[in-house]
């Protein structure tokens, strides 16, 4: 159904259970630990059939109520103008003072932010198909061609800077698609010494980043060439439970995302390091930077992930990794070279199958 | 030898200081331990007599009080009722003679017992002006005016003038003018507090209070007057052994069983004989003739055996009605309650407790609760500390009625308690009249009272909070509807008023309690 014809739906409703003398009421399917659960056969975290009812007349609702009624009408107004909004401007679109009261509809992007993802989960439209995006961020180079509002854009082509990500992948076409594989890091310093030392020539392949969590953008960008173009994902994060777990959500999506993670999740990406292996075949040890309190308390909630808790290899990782007591960066890497890990780390591992799945 | 005298002179020298020393040495204890407190005192007394004469006669009281300083630390304090009057001859005695003993053995709830009060008033004008004090009465037909001083000598009423006037406006009642040393005070122990209280313990009396700050009425409440209590006898649990010595000596019965048949309460011929018999006396002894150790045997005997509780109708609560109407009308608090609990007995008295709870209004919201004590309609208002009825009230667990409360101590909040102990005989700590003793008996029924009170309170604090709760939340949807209805306008392409229209329905109706649902429902 057209998203624009899915809201004044939403309103209709709304508004007949009023006209009935009924307490409107929105059903929200809840995102928590309780309703997801991971599907072996598809091998994504999958959103279970628990929905929450949310009425207007309830105290503690009506405030949620009203502000996904609202993200509601204000994506409504911008498909129908065919423009979009950051989720910043939508924040200021929303926000306004009720009248003779000092309660504002929404406080601050965190109240906005949460009524548009609610309003995702009630229609079942993501936010980019709402004409909401968020900020961009990440850059991409590599040997391919695409189409995009009309510009052909080639990501070999263009400069240091290489492509920026939009938010909304979804009405780029991949003209020319001659790279191999890709690589995803989670940092924009290690994107920018591979572009540099032009790997994504030398290996031919495609170099992605974004800064730390990956956007949906570029998850979306990077589920769209591993499924049309069939193009093996590698994932290059630091050795630390904050990497695994970077790691963990591009392959198998997230509690948050549940509901979309049919659009986002790429169940087959390989894992290219940091591993504990590599510290010791590298001697990087005196790089260790010790664990705290939140390392250590994470460690244990994402050792327990049904894909880590049944894997042999990455029970390994982790067993090591406490030994370790800490952590290492990537960068560590430049100590052994300036274009150590362009020339000898990456081909190195992707020639021998160095990875973990 | 000159310096030498007789055995008589000598006893009769102590009878002549007597009274004078007498009050001399106690008047700490008869409330006149400093100009302050005696101030009080005087008008207290005055004002008590005052009360239970019109209570007596059945009259509405309507009560004059005036105090104007005449000289720095000197005062003119005029108390007139509306009273039956005295009847001439009885009024020098009424005013300038002590009669201790006159009230002794009448059981029956009243303000004063000891018959010192007036006396002790008239007294302590003399000792620290030197005038006498002036007494007005009338019974309705001609006007006394007396001057009158005590001879503290012979304790007999000095008049120094008397005039009689013809009286057309049929006036009847008493009017007493003296003049005393003392000190006006404002505040929580001040003769302002004492009217204000004494105004709520008797809310169908009009007080007019003329004070050196100027005029102040205390109007009346209600027009109707607690019942009349009725005299009783003392029964045996209660009586102590000098009175039983002297209810021996001035008895006219002729035999013990007769003595204790004819004045005591609930006992009957089985029971009299059974106190002899404990007593190891005989039944047809002379009360006269008892000497000290059969005096305590038959004291001791009279506590064994088993009787029924004495009756209780000597006693006269105020009532749950009074109460709230007395605190109605001086205390400005938005609920009021009142519990009268049924009488109990200690030691051989009946007693029994009334409370009433004031909250909120412009009551503090963030001080210790106020506390109004009261004996027999009198109020207390020192030794607060060290009175049982304090105690009492502390020991109650206010926090379960909604106040905050440290252990031990008075509830915090926009609260005011009153604790009235009714008795027959009240047990004062001392003869300052202002703390009740810690009866085991008697806090229980106090603390029954307050939580039984402290219960209905707690209804009404809840009922209100929801009254509350409802509205800020029927205001919470009104403020959010119209954001509702614009969001919805835009969304249905629909007119945004109408929208409004159906949403403020159910505001109307009244339905937003009804359909509040848990938040989360598997569907």
């Amino acid at each position: 159904m057209e998203v624009k014809k899915k809201l004044k739906e939403l309103g209709l409703k709304v508004l007949s259970e009023a006209e009935k003398g009924q307490n409107p009421c929105l059903e929200v399917p809840i995102r928590s630990l309780s309703n997801v659960k991971y599907d072996q056969q598809t091998r994504m975290i999958t959103l279970g059939n628990a929905v929450a009812k949310r009425y207007f007349f309830n105290i503690g609702h009506v405030r949620k109520f009203v502000q996904t009624v609202e993200a509601a009408a204000l994506s409504k107004e911008l498909l129908e103008v065919d423009k979009h909004l950051s989720l910043r401007e939508a924040f200021y679109r929303m926000k306004r003072t009720l009248p003779n009261s000092n309660i504002n509809l929404v406080d601050d992007q965190e109240e906005s932010n949460a009524a548009i993802e609610d309003l995702e989960l009630i229609t079942g439209a993501s936010r980019e198909q709402l004409h909401i995006n968020a900020n961009k961020m990440g850059s991409v180079a590599g040997k391919v061609v695409i189409e995009d509002k009309g510009d052909t854009v080639d990501w070999s082509k263009l400069g240091s800077g290489g492509w920026s990500i939009p938010s909304n992948v979804e009405d780029i076409v991949f003209k020319k698609v001659s790279a191999k594989f890709v690589l995803y890091m989670e940092k924009a310093a290690e994107w920018e010494r591979l572009h540099e030392d032009r790997v994504w020539e030398k290996l031919n392949c495609i170099i992605i980043s974004s800064q730390g969590q990956a956007t949906r953008g570029i998850r979306r960008l990077l589920q769209r060439l591993h499924i049309e173009h069939k193009l093996p994902i590698y994932v290059l994060t630091d050795l630390d439970i904050w990497g695994f777990y970077i790691y963990s959500v591009l392959k198998y999506g997230s509690i948050s995302l549940s509901h979309i993670s049919e659009k986002l999740t790429i169940p087959d990406a390989k894992f290219l390091g940091l591993t504990v292996d590599d510290v010791l075949k590298y001697d990087l040890k005196k790089h260790l930077i010790k664990f705290d309190e939140t390392d250590v308390k994470r460690m244990k909630q994402v050792e327990q992930y049904p894909w880590f808790r049944d894997n042999k290899e990455w029970q390994r990782q982790f067993k090591m990794l406490k030994e370790l007591g800490g952590k290492v960066e990537l960068a560590a890497l430049s100590s052994k070279g300036i274009t150590f890990i362009s020339d000898k780390y990456v081909p190195e591992k992707i020639k021998n199958h160095e990875f973990l799945e | 030898m000159t310096d030498s005298i007789t055995a008589e002179e000598l006893g009769e020298k102590i009878k002549e200081i007597s009274i004078a020393e007498f009050f001399e040495k106690n008047k700490h204890l008869l409330g006149y331990e400093n100009p302050t407190r005696s101030l009080i005192t005087v008008i207290k007394e005055a004002v008590e007599n005052s009360l239970d004469a019109c209570e007596e006669a059945g009259i509405l009281p309507d009560i004059f009080v005036s105090l104007k300083e005449v000289a720095p630390d000197r005062f003119k304090i005029i108390v007139e009722d509306n009273g039956p009057g005295i009847v001439e001859s009885k009024v020098p005695v009424a005013f300038a003679k002590f009669l201790v003993g006159s009230k002794f053995y009448r059981l029956r709830e009243s303000r004063g017992i000891q018959g010192i009060g007036i006396h002790g008033a008239v007294l302590y004008s003399q000792l620290t002006t030197g005038k006498p004090v002036k007494v007005i009465s009338s019974t309705g037909k001609d006007v006394h005016e007396f001057e009158l001083m005590i001879d503290v000598l012979k304790n007999e009423p000095k008049i120094i003038s008397h005039k009689k006037e013809k009286n057309p406006k049929k006036w009847h009642g008493v009017r007493i003018e003296l003049e005393v040393e003392g000190k006006y005070i404002r505040g929580s122990q001040s003769v302002i507090e004492y009217m204000k209280q004494t105004a709520i313990a008797n809310p169908f009396a009009r007080i007019v209070f003329d004070s050196p700050d100027g005029k102040v009425t205390f109007e009346r409440g209600v027009k109707e007057m607690p019942k009349q209590p009725k005299e009783i006898k003392p029964h045996p649990y209660g009586v102590e052994l000098g009175i039983l010595r002297r209810m021996l000596s001035i008895t006219k019965a002729r035999t013990l069983i007769a003595f204790l048949t004819s004045e005591f309460s609930r006992v009957g011929r089985t029971s009299a004989e059974q106190i002899c018999r404990l007593a190891k006396l005989e039944t047809t002894k002379k009360p006269q003739d008892l000497d000290h150790e059969e005096l305590e045997r038959l004291h001791k005997a009279m506590q064994m055996v088993k009787l029924k509780l004495p009756p209780t109708d000597c006693l006269s609560p105020l009532g749950e009605h009074l109460i709230t109407e007395g605190l109605k009308k001086e205390l400005d608090a938005e609920y009021f309650v009142a519990v009268t609990r049924p009488p109990a007995v200690y030691r051989g008295y009946p007693f029994l407790v009334e409370v009433g709870l004031c909250y909120g209004g412009n009551l503090p919201v963030d001080k210790p609760a106020k506390l109004y004590r009261f004996a027999n309609k009198i109020p207390l208002l020192y030794n607060q500390s060290g009175c049982a009825l304090t105690e009492s009230v502390c020991e109650v667990d206010w926090r379960r009625y909604g106040f905050s409360q440290s252990e031990g101590q008075l509830p915090v909040g926009p609260l005011a308690i009153l604790v009235h102990f009714v008795s027959v005989w009240v047990p004062f700590t001392s003869e300052g009249k202002q703390a009740i003793a810690n009866y085991p008996e008697i806090m229980k029924e106090v603390k029954l009272a307050l939580q039984d009170a402290g219960r209905k309170l707690a209804v009404y604090i809840r009922h209100k909070n929801k009254l509350k709760e409802r509205k800020l939340r029927q205001e919470l949807f009104t403020r959010y509807i119209p954001e509702l209805a614009e969001s919805l306008s835009k969304l249905t392409e629909k007119e945004k008023e109408k929208i409004i229209e159906v949403l403020q329905k159910f505001i109307k109706k009244g339905e937003i309690d009804g359909e509040e649902i848990g938040s989360k429902e598997k569907a």
